[in-house]
């Protein structure tokens, strides 16, 4: 089997576990699985060394879909066992699937701690704004006044917004997708793996079961264009149909413009993923009176969590004139009894 | 660097076995330290010793007030002792509240030091004194010592131009060099301290120096103290000794451990008392291949150290009991998971946030029975704080071996109090075998191992083994996710007899008296010290008394059942409401007796000789 190991021969068929998958029918999981293993040949990782971690709900049995070593482990905490794991294996390259309900609820600190300490692992945060593995209540990604099963006169609370949140905890990429838009969604996974750091994915994703819809504005063909905001780095923020309509500053506002009548590229705003104040302006943005910005928000260097431990270790280590135990058990006042 | 050997005494000394000290005074007054510096010095001089750190939760309660009050005592011995004793023979107050809190505990004729100066009108109203204890006649049953230690430190500095408050702080030195003097205490170790640690603040490096040495010099010339006394150095195995708290050796066992297993350590944890000097410890041993992370809180601490653990480290979380509460969720997990993980609990008084600095062993049933669904894990005890570096080596050991987490139960007492401890040779310590698998051929994630039921461990890294684990009940071969009745069963009852199986490497059990006779003083973790003394008295009163110590839980020890049934009475001494006392009555079916104390204070030898003497005359 060790011919397989050898990055690069690899086919999508090698990420396929021998499990049948078990989501409902028509979920966006499906597509988001096969995403990844489509791109996961293309990374040059050996399977050996790619770890996918989760935590419970509907997205949290990725792994077991996946050919690669795996961890389905216990509600919310997939972070903080990705986080042990990365900081000691810094060798490995180490995935996080979690939900909306997993990571920003039962699990909201550890996911804000991982992204803010930047170790290097990819979070793919899947937000189908619903409880599904329990049926049908209200998640904290909810629109307010949402009537579920738990909330027969819909939700008094109001909802978080993954990027927004992954933003204030200082994460240094920020990015999100669709689970229909096969390409789209393929490149920023390949963006966020190659981003050395915590990457942070909200990826839209339908539960035809419990929320059908919840992101048909965004995903219809037919409204899409006008309603999806197609992130560039370096380019001015252009949507629509006809790309007829932009983004501009006002004040300290973003406002939606059209183009034509003395308004052109120029006035509008153009992306620089390393403008927090900017990502965050963005990451507010969301129909009906806005376009939904997917893509890269924010993308950022700074030094990784697991490296920085690593390189303690080492300079600690360099700094004893011997690592010998007699030296560490003798340490202090001892005295000999003859 | 100069010379400091302070000359012998010329007024008479008088020998004594063993002293009893406490240093008490106000939390901000420096006493651990005081008593800290007197335990080296009194191990350099050959002494066996036993500590009890006391100090309040808050870092500074009211300076002066009851609750602000922090006691350190030693124990020291020309003989074998096991316990930081019963009450002082000598008590340094440094102000009205601590001999408040304190003078109860002293003997008639014990000696009494205070700091007069403190006794004024307002530190007496807020020690809520109605009159001044020195002068109303309250103390006539004592050996009175007052000693104007706050005058006489500032006079020893007061031509340095330092602020009255830094002045303040050397008081305790003058309380350490006198009652270095009254022992016959070499200060040369402290001096050296004192440099070292006030290498970059060379003024109060000097203070330090001043007042410890005018402490010193005071007792020799003031004509305040007549004798002074001398407690000789006891036989003690030979080797090369160093002082150690509990935590301390538990770091140390850990490292070596790992060193042993020829892997990392790493260490996932959250800050808690009376744990954090663990993590304290291993932070500051990164160079011999440690790595420490200060999680978000106690759920993540667990969860990076089981992380670690699948990725082959050796893995560490460290708490106390409202952590254990955090974690147990995890843990199940590892138990689930089959990885090996250490989990220190270093136990205090509860329920609830409790007594954060006391010490209490009322974890036993939440580490034994506090998961969901049927959970087992191997529990082990330290019983001393040098036991905690042998019993923390092992319970790497069985980790490792069993694929399991695996208890470490400490409590506040083992982790702060000190002892001698003869350092090791790491050569002789054995060597923890550590195989990951690597063949793919015939290859199932929970194929388990003849003996000890144990599944391989397949770290990511290596090709061929791509495998998922996970929290969902498992087939008992594959690995897969199954939910087939009779599966679960068979794992269920799998991993109880895994954890079981341990029984057959534990040591026959530490049994100190005659094999048969009236009444067994069964014990485990930190009341040791304490049962052992007891045992020794009842013993040399002629009394058919015999103390068993378990350091293993469970399982329980394979000889235990035997030792008793060899007994009348059986008396579980816990500092708990019974614990111990329920798992022995419910395994052996023996009328054991519950010998409970929770003041989170350990027990005295006279509380468990009381108990086993009262039985006696009964029957």
């Amino acid at each position: 089997m060790s011919e397989q190991s050898a990055a690069g021969k690899l086919t999508r068929k090698d990420f396929v576990s021998d499990q049948d998958v078990r989501w409902c029918p028509g979920c966006g999981d499906y597509s988001i699985l096969a995403q990844v293993q489509r791109l996961m040949p293309e990374l040059g990782v050996a399977r050996e060394n790619t770890v996918f971690v989760s935590g419970i709900g509907c997205s949290s049995r990725f792994p077991y879909y996946m050919d690669t070593y795996g961890f389905h482990s216990i509600h919310g905490r997939a972070p903080a066992i990705a986080t042990g794991l990365k900081a000691s294996r810094p060798d490995l390259s180490v995935w996080v699937v979690t939900g909306d309900g997993d990571g920003l609820s039962i699990g909201g600190n550890h996911l804000l701690h991982a992204l803010r300490r930047n170790v290097d692992i990819n979070i793919l945060l899947f937000n189908n704004q619903i409880y599904g593995l329990t049926k049908g209540q209200y998640s904290p990604t909810s629109e307010r006044g949402k009537v579920t099963k738990s909330t027969p006169l819909g939700s008094v609370d109001f909802p978080l917004h993954p990027i927004t949140v992954a933003l204030g905890a200082e994460a240094t990429f920020v990015a999100r997708s669709v689970d229909v838009e096969a390409k789209h969604l393929q490149s920023v996974i390949r963006s966020a793996s190659e981003h050395r750091g915590t990457s942070f994915v909200e990826i839209l994703q339908n539960c035809n079961i419990f929320n059908d819809g919840a992101f048909a504005t965004i995903t219809d063909k037919d409204r899409k264009a006008e309603n999806q905001l197609i992130l560039e780095h370096g380019k001015p923020l252009i949507f629509g149909k006809e790309r007829n309509k932009g983004i501009r500053m006002a004040g300290h506002r973003l406002e939606v413009v059209e183009l034509g009548n003395g308004i052109g590229d120029s006035d509008l705003l153009v992306h620089d993923r390393e403008d927090a104040a900017l990502a965050f302006l963005l990451s507010t943005l969301q129909p009906p009176n806005f376009p939904a910005p997917v893509g890269v928000f924010r993308a950022i260097e700074r030094p990784t969590y697991d490296a920085s431990m690593t390189a303690q270790v080492a300079e600690a280590k360099a700094k004893l004139a011997s690592t010998d135990l007699d030296d560490l058990f003798n340490q202090g006042d001892t005295w000999d009894v003859e | 660097m100069q010379q400091e050997t302070v000359a012998p005494t010329d007024k008479p000394v008088e020998e004594r076995a063993h002293v009893v000290i406490r240093f008490a005074g106000d939390s901000g007054d420096g006493m651990q330290l005081a008593g800290m510096h007197f335990t080296n010095e009194s191990a350099l001089a050959g002494n066996d010793l036993s500590t009890l750190p006391d100090f309040p939760a808050e870092i500074r309660a009211p300076a002066g007030t009851l609750a602000g009050v922090s006691g350190f005592q030693l124990h020291f011995s020309s003989l074998d002792i096991f316990t930081p004793g019963d009450q002082p023979d000598v008590l340094v107050a440094m102000n009205p509240a601590a001999l408040k809190v304190n003078v109860g505990d002293l003997p008639a004729n014990g000696i009494l030091i205070v700091d007069k100066e403190q006794f004024t009108e307002l530190n007496l109203k807020k020690a809520e004194f109605s009159d001044n204890p020195l002068t109303d006649g309250s103390l006539d049953r004592l050996q009175l010592f007052e000693v104007s230690i706050t005058k006489l430190t500032i006079n020893a500095l007061n031509d340095m131009g330092l602020p009255t408050r830094t002045m303040m702080r050397s008081r305790n030195f003058f309380a350490l060099g006198l009652t270095s003097w009254l022992f016959q205490r070499d200060i040369e170790t402290t001096l050296r301290w004192v440099d070292k640690k006030f290498a970059k603040k060379p003024e109060i490096a000097e203070a330090n120096r001043r007042v410890l040495k005018a402490g010193y010099h005071y007792g020799e010339t003031a004509e305040v103290f007549r004798t002074a006394y001398k407690v000789g150095a006891a036989t003690i195995a030979p080797g090369r000794y160093r002082n150690i708290t509990g935590n301390a050796a538990a770091s140390l066992g850990l490292v070596a451990a790992a060193r042993k297993a020829d892997r990392p350590l790493f260490l996932g944890t959250y800050p808690i008392t009376p744990a954090s000097d663990i993590l304290h410890e291993l932070a500051a041993m990164k160079g011999y291949g440690v790595s420490t992370f200060q999680a978000e809180d106690e759920i993540a601490g667990v969860g990076a150290a089981l992380g670690a653990a699948f990725g082959g480290a050796i893995a560490v979380t460290s708490t106390s009991g409202p952590g254990i509460c955090l974690k147990a969720e995890t843990i199940n997990l590892a138990v689930s998971v089959e990885l090996p993980l250490i989990i220190a609990d270093i136990q205090r008084g509860g329920p609830s946030t409790g007594l954060p600095t006391k010490t209490e062993q009322a974890d036993l049933m939440l580490v034994m029975y506090g998961r969901n669904s049927d959970s087992p894990v191997p529990i082990i005890a330290p019983a001393t704080p040098a036991d905690c570096f042998a019993m923390a080596f092992e319970a790497v050991r069985i980790a490792t071996r069993y694929m399991t987490p695996v208890f470490f139960l400490s409590d506040g007492y083992l982790a702060n109090g000190a002892e001698p401890w003869r350092v090791p040779v790491a050569a002789d310590l054995p060597e923890i075998k550590v195989e990951f698998r690597t063949d793919p051929n015939g290859y199932y994630p929970y194929l388990r191992d003849a003996e000890t039921l144990s599944r391989p461990w397949a770290i990511p890294g290596t090709p061929g083994l791509e495998h998922r684990i996970g929290g969902l009940e498992k087939d008992y071969l594959t690995g897969n996710v199954s939910y087939a009745p009779m599966n679960h069963e068979q794992m269920v009852r799998v991993r109880e007899r895994k954890i079981a199986g341990i029984v057959r490497e534990i040591p026959p059990t530490e049994v100190n008296g005659p094999a048969e006779g009236d009444i067994l003083l069964l014990g485990w973790g930190s009341t040791y010290g304490s049962i052992e003394s007891a045992s020794r008295e009842l013993q040399a009163a002629g009394k058919k008394v015999t103390h068993a110590h378990i350091r293993y839980i469970n399982p329980l020890p394979p000889d235990l059942g035997d030792i008793l049934s060899r007994f009348k009475h059986v008396i579980v001494p816990e500092l708990n409401m019974g614990q111990l006392v329920r798992l022995i009555r419910a395994e052996y079916l023996v009328d054991a007796i519950a010998l409970n104390k929770i003041q989170g204070q350990p027990f005295k030898v006279s509380e468990i000789v009381r108990k086993a003497m009262s039985l006696l005359e009964k029957n």
